[in-house]
């Protein structure tokens, strides 16, 4: 049984021994849309180290005459059973493995001790657990292997809240069914944030991808607090077709204590660029891809990671579909039922009035 | 539109150009019998073709060129919105404007076009695959032209042949021949061209309507050849470099000098001659290659200035040396261009659309290789036999004294050949003492001088009243003249930010230190990693295209030859910026964003 599942490696077999949040991660890894990078610690892992302890006894054992309606009851024992899985020895192979895994998700970031986001990812199928699944745990910025180890237990210990270890003492479900895959996920430190359309919000045009872009963290861009970089890019392409780089005033930085600080930025990299004319390619391509991915235009949200390499540094954050121009279709040149075959009239109306001669500012 | 630019009429003359309305027709210069109508037109010179000041033989090129483009504008195609261009030469520069069609006439026109232009869209390939035919069979004519010194004595084989004629008068005829084939040529040159501009502005408006952020260079990919005749030239010197490495004479180029370089590769045994022979493969026709525009007689041909092509060769050479791949990737090109027409198609918004676009798309295609391969076939080819035909009578001239030079003659009128021509007929038959000799020598030396005068002299790149609009589709193609680069003109070159605005001529985002170039001569100056900034370029100036990061013009449009090369080698171009020779200098770091059409001077 493998331990450790990186979101590259997974395919669709492995869905059970993951779980849902894992799984959807290393499918949109698969498609190429590269969220932050990371790993998860299969429920193989969890499975090895509930049996390798005593630990179904113990839960047995406290849990015997429960009254779910005592809810000081419910809450003193649950609390235990947690305590003891956030404290319990986990098999000495698999402790090296996930300390291996974070030692080598460090080094792709070029440090030591990477801080990333240990979340629990349930294996949701045919099991009511799934609609527990947002009470399961998440611990940010956790930095360094004995933290990891530490989050990774009080993950597993999640499947022990009140409310779920009740919701399975009611119907009846045993307790062994339910497992508990782990992620660990880089914390996305971003150099430069945004957002990108996959077609220009101000005409509809299809073939471009519009990009917003700014110093740091995205909450500037998104919350409208700076004005930020403007660039469109041609899809197909990938030329830089409109380049607008206004003065981003502000950007929320990470602090040396890993909080997000706004800060105000100094005037010549205010005013400076904040995207290479690769990474706006390279955001064009993810944006692209997204909309592939999922059938029709998207608005996505999207980093430059300070601590990955070029080339790994483009982080997909959230994407959504567009609705403004979606829900109006494409724009059609041609009227329907028209006679494309009639070039004639065509070259005669171009030359009457050539596009050429328009004043070019559809903006 | 306040500020306007001179009327023809308030043009003064340089200093030491006094009489400069002797070196050209009588009909190409303002008068004051023609003031009312020339002073309410708009003109803009026309620096893309004539940069320079104009010698008095090589405006006849100027003037046949502009008379075919009417003649098929206005009696043969009838453009619908557009007539001819009206020209006049001022101060040794051309000034064009173009002429309207009636607003009433433009349904006749648009009816007659269709019936006329139809033909041409509809039998395309076959009229250019004869069209290809008509041009060989005209260059051949032209060569076979004998303009060899008049004989002491008529070989017998003349007088007993019974052909009742000789030399001298064919040397006359022969002239005239040439004139006649120089406006064939040009006749030919306009039978297919603003046709072929047509197809390709409606493709290109349909690409702008669907996708208003597309850029030029992403419908010009669609469209380009992979195989084209223009940049044979270029090919072929690649191929020379290739040959040289593959068979192991590279030694030979070291020294740079063409007569050392030839001599040792006489001396490099077989392949040194197999080298030379193939070289002498490609120089005819493919170094009939212009270093300028092709309308200069004072432009260097490759043909005949062999440094240039071995220059360009030796350069090749080391970038194979060093590990360097020089070839054309002409079947990733092809796939690429796949590519990019399908996943735009794939983005339109209907099946007819995507009809409509696979057609227009059809017909520009079908009529490109016209676009882009007549510049080889005409202006370089063809203008190199007929310059090469002219040195030929002026050597004959010059042998009997009446120049000092052979290239004196393109100081001469192309109406006051045939008068020395007569004058030398007349000597040689008396035999007598020809005048030629006391009367031309003093007249060159004067128009010599005038034409230094003049070109020390920067045109004002328009005069008259501007159009509110221009709308005409050729003058935007072809010169880049828009509403938008007349208002640049008028505004003195750079806007308030110091910056520099022309045609977004081919896209992308460089900067680097400029190195300001005037001509074809100063080629060699240019450094890798530099921006070149010149009056305009050459499609001849390809081979140092790779080591440059971007182009800057003062003239031209989309469709200027500069711009169709700049897109083929993936450089930024700005083109038509009006002043950017004037206003930028050498070693002066400026950025180039030809997406943008702006050039920026960054100190």
């Amino acid at each position: 049984m493998t331990t450790i599942s990186w979101f590259e490696s997974y395919w669709a077999g492995m869905k059970s021994e993951v779980g849902g949040k894992a799984a959807s991660l290393g499918e949109m890894t698969g498609a190429g849309l590269p969220v932050p990078p990371g790993f998860a610690i299969c429920t193989s892992a969890y499975r090895r180290a509930r049996d390798e302890s005593d630990l179904d006894a113990q839960i047995a054992r406290i849990l015997h005459g429960l009254d779910v309606h005592d809810t000081d009851s419910v809450t003193a024992r649950c609390s235990e059973i947690r305590q003891l899985i956030a404290t319990m020895p986990i098999p000495e192979g698999i402790e090296l493995q996930i300390r291996g895994a974070y030692l080598e998700l460090s080094a792709r970031a070029g440090t030591k001790e990477v801080p990333v986001a240990v979340r629990s990812s349930a294996t949701s199928e045919d099991s009511p657990d799934a609609s527990f699944a947002g009470e399961h745990d998440t611990y940010l910025w956790v930095r360094g292997g004995e933290d990891v180890i530490d989050a990774v237990r009080r993950c597993w210990a999640s499947l022990f809240t009140d409310r779920a270890t009740c919701y399975r003492v009611e119907m009846g479900y045993d307790h062994r069914s339910v497992e508990m895959c782990v992620v660990v996920q880089k914390m996305v430190h971003p150099k430069a944030a945004g957002v990108a359309f996959t077609l220009d919000p101000t005409n509809g045009d299809r073939s471009q991808v519009a990009i917003d872009a700014a110093w740091g963290f995205g909450e500037a861009v998104v919350a409208g607090e700076v004005t930020p970089d403007n660039y469109r890019v041609d899809k197909v392409m990938l030329d830089i077709t409109r380049r607008i780089v206004s003065a981003k005033t502000h950007e929320y930085v990470l602090t040396d204590h890993d909080t997000v600080e706004k800060v105000e930025t100094d005037p010549e990299r205010a005013s400076a660029p904040c995207l290479t004319d690769n990474e706006l390619k390279a955001i064009a391509r993810l944006a692209k891809t997204a909309e592939r991915h999922y059938g029709c235009p998207q608005d996505i949200e999207w980093a430059v990671d300070a601590d990955l390499p070029d080339g790994e540094n483009i982080i997909l954050l959230q994407s959504r579909p567009e609705t403004v121009w979606s829900k109006k279709g494409p724009t059609r040149v041609v009227a329907p039922g028209s006679n494309t075959g009639d070039f004639m009239s065509s070259i005669v109306s171009t030359l009457m009035s050539p596009l050429y001669s328009k004043s070019d500012d559809s903006s | 539109m306040a500020a306007k630019f001179p009327l023809p009429s308030e043009i003064t003359t340089p200093p030491g150009a006094e009489g400069w309305q002797e070196l050209y027709s009588y009909s190409s210069t303002f008068s004051e019998a023609r003031r009312e109508y020339e002073d309410s037109m708009f003109w803009f010179q026309d620096g893309v073709h004539w940069p320079k000041a104009l010698l008095p033989w090589d405006a006849s090129l100027m003037e046949l060129a502009i008379m075919a483009l009417g003649q098929y504008n206005t009696r043969h195609l009838l453009v619908p919105p557009a007539n001819g261009i009206d020209y006049r030469i001022v101060n040794g520069y051309t000034y064009l404007s173009p002429v309207p069609a009636p607003e009433g006439d433009i349904p006749m026109r648009a009816e007659q076009f269709m019936q006329r232009a139809g033909h041409y869209f509809v039998n395309w390939n076959e009229l250019y695959d004869n069209w290809l035919v008509k041009i060989r069979d005209l260059v051949q004519q032209m060569e076979a032209l004998d303009f060899s010194p008049l004989p002491d004595v008529e070989p017998l084989d003349v007088v007993t042949s019974g052909a009742g004629k000789g030399a001298g008068g064919q040397i006359q005829a022969n002239y005239l021949t040439l004139l006649t084939c120089a406006s064939t040529l040009w006749q030919y040159h306009f039978e297919f061209l603003n046709l072929g501009y047509a197809a390709y502005l409606d493709f290109f408006g349909f690409c702008k309507q669907a996708f208003p952020g597309i850029s030029d260079l992403a419908i010009a990919k669609m469209v380009a050849g992979v195989e084209v005749d223009l940049f044979r030239p270029d090919e072929e010197l690649k191929r020379l470099a290739r040959m040289a490495v593959d068979t192991g004479i590279t030694d030979a180029f070291e020294s740079g000098d063409v007569e050392t370089t030839c001599a040792a590769l006489k001396a490099a045994g077989e392949p040194g001659q197999a080298w030379i022979s193939s070289f002498q493969q490609s120089a005819e026709p493919w170094f009939n290659f212009s270093t300028g525009s092709g309308f200069s007689s004072q432009d260097k041909i490759w043909i005949e200035n062999v440094e240039i092509p071995f220059d360009f060769i030796k350069n090749y050479i080391s970038n194979l040396q060093s590990g360097a791949d020089i070839n054309r990737p002409t079947e990733a090109i092809s796939a690429e261009r796949d590519r990019i027409v399908s996943e735009y198609s794939a983005l339109l918004a209907s099946d007819e659309d995507r009809e409509a676009f696979a057609g227009k798309l059809g017909l520009a295609r079908v009529v490109f290789p016209y676009v882009e391969n007549h510049n080889f076939y005409v202006e370089h080819w063809s203008h190199s036999v007929i310059w090469r035909k002219m040195k030929q009578v002026g050597a004959v001239l010059a042998k009997e004294g009446f120049f000092e030079s052979p290239e004196d003659i393109f100081y001469l009128k192309r109406h006051e050949v045939p008068d020395a021509l007569f004058d030398l007929y007349h000597a040689w038959a008396a035999p007598a003492a020809p005048a030629g000799p006391s009367y031309w020598p003093p007249i060159v030396a004067r128009r010599k001088a005038i034409v230094e005068a003049l070109n020390a002299v920067k045109p004002t790149p328009a005069l008259g009243v501007p159009p509110e609009v221009v709308t005409e589709p050729f003058t935007i193609m072809l010169w880049g003249i828009t509403s938008e680069s007349i208002a640049n003109w008028l505004g003195g070159g750079a806007s308030e930010d110091g910056s520099l605005n022309g045609m977004a001529a081919s896209p992308g985002v460089e900067e680097g230190p400029a190195r300001v170039i005037f001509g074809p001569d100063q080629i060699n100056e240019v450094q890798e990693g530099e921006i070149l900034v010149a009056p305009l370029t050459a499609p001849s100036w390809a081979p140092i295209f790779g080591k440059i990061k971007a182009t800057v013009t003062d003239t031209g449009g989309m469709m200027s030859h500069a711009a169709i090369v700049c897109r083929e080698y993936g450089l930024p171009a700005v083109t038509g910026t009006g002043f950017a020779t004037s206003l930028i200098k050498t070693g002066q770091r400026i950025r180039v964003d030809g997406s943008n059409g702006k050039v920026t001077m960054l100190d």
